[in-house]
């Protein structure tokens, strides 16, 4: 007896569909992508995208091309949640998300739960198909090798299971049963890294979460980057390339950011703006006020970071040094 | 006689079931501390995993997310989710350390839902990656809060599964041979697996603790053998790590 999730399969691609988007849409040319963040969203994200965010939900993520996506309007995002924390409350308060693959959302962890997620879900105003950490982040590894499926152990006999798009599969050797992931083939990617060179290199800093494949298996990959570096940078030291340039559809200069989140070896956790966010999201018209001020009344990522102020930027890198 | 607070007693008791040298996989808030403590007390060499990808990090002050920097600190790799899990998966996994909103007699836990699925009363974060590590990791610590609510019979969505319906249940289901609950921790009492039925049973209650307060607020059949013990207090070496771990009083203080 072999069961089904009866969750719906969001995002859905053969293998040779992934070959064929490789063979046709990526470029191999060591060509120059810097680009600004408006240019990239209006060039890659659309109403409807399946969007997947590098990091780990409040660490590692690219806010300036959230704030531009919630900025540009942009609706019924599909989102991949896996540990979606900050990103993802961010976009749902800006009113761009219809559904998620959900592994971790709607909370921030020793935080507490976000009121924002949780009305949206509540409301029904959006879909929750359920997933784990390991299993979007297999389907992604699925989508980078170039296969339809990864088989797995996790997730069997559990109701995560039964509202996920899995399904039960025989080991073809042994008989034994297994669960078998869909790959996930995000329509596009914001990954944030430390270093970047104009062709798409990256180098990351800290733990990957799953980046390095993500960068692999999405159609469309928006990097923003603490530093532009020359690319004698990774032709010195080839190690250090996390996701090579030929992943990369767009890189954007972006020092801070990932804040108010945590930047391993940069800078950390912005708690009080975290915390006047979380304050914000019990209402939705207190949230409306802090869209207004942090997003729509300012034209780019830098204007914000003025309000924020170099007094905090400053702190918040003492913070992550233990000093 | 030395006092502390029930939260600080879950962590001791919880950090005593952790055993020195082993691979533990760690979920947010009290599992945290708890390992922390085990470290700094009985079990220097435990090593922890992150599930963002940290092997064996030297945590210096309490993370705010299992995936923030300060999880990462001095660690032996930076891997990833599919590097830690992985890892898992080929079972070099001992012990998996979560929190739960619900959990039921087979060790089941709900992170989930309350209420229906698709029109929730409350929803909860989800999976992240406790299903995982509780499918397989070898012994799977659960920590909850104690009343017939939070401990019902059974829980109304299975995120992370227990011993699921009873024996061979996780065998059956495809689980890993092997793996399963082995203790949960609430702030009344420790509690194991019995062998046979796979039912949740009492250890221990903790001082001031009655079996019979235990019963009265657990919402299922509660296994009570002859042999129940009084769990110990925290001792004042074990109280002055914890506000070392957690000089803010973030978790403990809650």
């Amino acid at each position: 007896m072999f069961e089904e999730g009866k969750g719906e399969l969001l995002s859905s691609c053969t293998a040779d569909e992934i070959r064929d988007w490789n063979r046709n849409n990526k470029d191999r040319g060591l060509v120059d992508k810097m680009t600004t963040v408006r240019s990239a969203v209006e060039k890659y994200v659309k109403d409807g995208t399946y969007l997947a965010i590098g990091g780990f939900g409040h660490i590692r993520i690219s806010m300036p091309l959230i704030y531009e996506i919630v900025r540009h309007r942009i609706k019924h995002l599909q989102i991949s949640g896996h540990t979606a924390v900050h990103d993802l409350d961010v976009l749902i308060a800006g009113d761009c998300v219809d559904a998620v693959d959900v592994a971790y959302a709607f909370a921030y962890e020793t935080r507490g739960l976000s009121r924002n997620g949780r009305r949206a879900v509540e409301s029904g105003k959006i879909k929750c198909v359920e997933w784990t950490n390991a299993s979007l982040s297999w389907r992604i590894k699925a989508a980078a090798m170039g296969l339809p499926f990864l088989p797995a152990r996790n997730l069997l006999g559990s109701d995560t299971f039964r509202y996920s798009a899995a399904k039960e599969m025989e080991c073809p050797f042994t008989g034994q049963k297994l669960v078998a992931l869909p790959a996930l083939m995000p329509d596009v990617s914001i990954i944030h890294v430390h270093y970047a060179d104009k062709y798409g290199n990256c180098s990351i800093r800290g733990t990957t979460v799953k980046d390095d494949d993500l960068a692999k298996a999405s159609k469309r990959v928006i990097v923003t980057a603490e530093r532009i570096v020359p690319d004698t940078f990774f032709r010195n030291d080839p190690e250090r390339t996390t996701i090579p340039y030929f992943c990369v559809d767009a890189v954007i200069e972006a020092p801070h950011g990932s804040h108010p989140g945590n930047m391993p070896h940069e800078y950390y956790f912005d708690e009080e703006h975290i915390r006047d966010y979380l304050k914000a999201g019990a209402d939705d018209g207190s949230l409306k006020d802090y869209l207004d001020k942090w997003v729509y009344s300012v034209n780019d990522f830098d204007e914000y970071l003025d309000l924020v102020g170099t007094k905090k930027l400053n702190e918040l890198r003492r913070l992550e040094e233990l000093r | 006689m030395t006092s502390y607070t029930s939260i600080e007693l879950m962590a001791t008791v919880a950090s005593h079931q952790l055993e020195d040298g082993k691979i533990v996989g760690v979920g947010t808030g009290l599992p945290m501390i708890a390992s922390l403590l085990a470290q700094k007390t009985h079990a220097p060499k435990l090593i922890i995993f992150f599930e963002a990808g940290s092997m064996a990090p030297q945590v210096p002050t309490l993370p705010i997310s299992v995936g923030d920097s300060r999880c990462a600190h001095k660690a032996v790799a930076a891997t990833g989710l599919a590097g830690i899990m992985e890892t898992g998966q080929r079972g070099m996994i001992d012990y998996a350390f979560l929190g739960g909103a619900e959990v039921d007699m087979y060790g089941n836990i709900n992170s989930t839902v309350i209420g229906g699925h698709d029109s929730p009363k409350v929803r909860l974060p989800g999976s992240g990656g406790a299903n995982d590590f509780g499918s397989l990791s070898w012994r799977t610590i659960i920590i909850a809060m104690h009343n017939k609510a939070k401990l019902p019979e059974r829980v109304s969505f299975i995120t992370t599964p227990g011993y699921i319906d009873g024996p061979g249940a996780r065998e059956e289901a495809g689980l890993p041979r092997g793996t399963g609950p082995f203790r949960v921790i609430t702030n009344l009492a420790l509690m194991g697996f019995d062998e046979e039925t796979c039912r949740m049973k009492l250890i221990s209650v903790h001082p001031g603790v009655t079996v019979d307060q235990v019963r009265e607020n657990t919402g299922f059949d509660l296994i009570i053998p002859d042999d129940v013990t009084i769990s110990p207090a925290p001792t004042d070496e074990e109280l002055a790590r914890l506000k070392d771990i957690d000089p803010d009083g973030i978790i403990i203080g809650k």
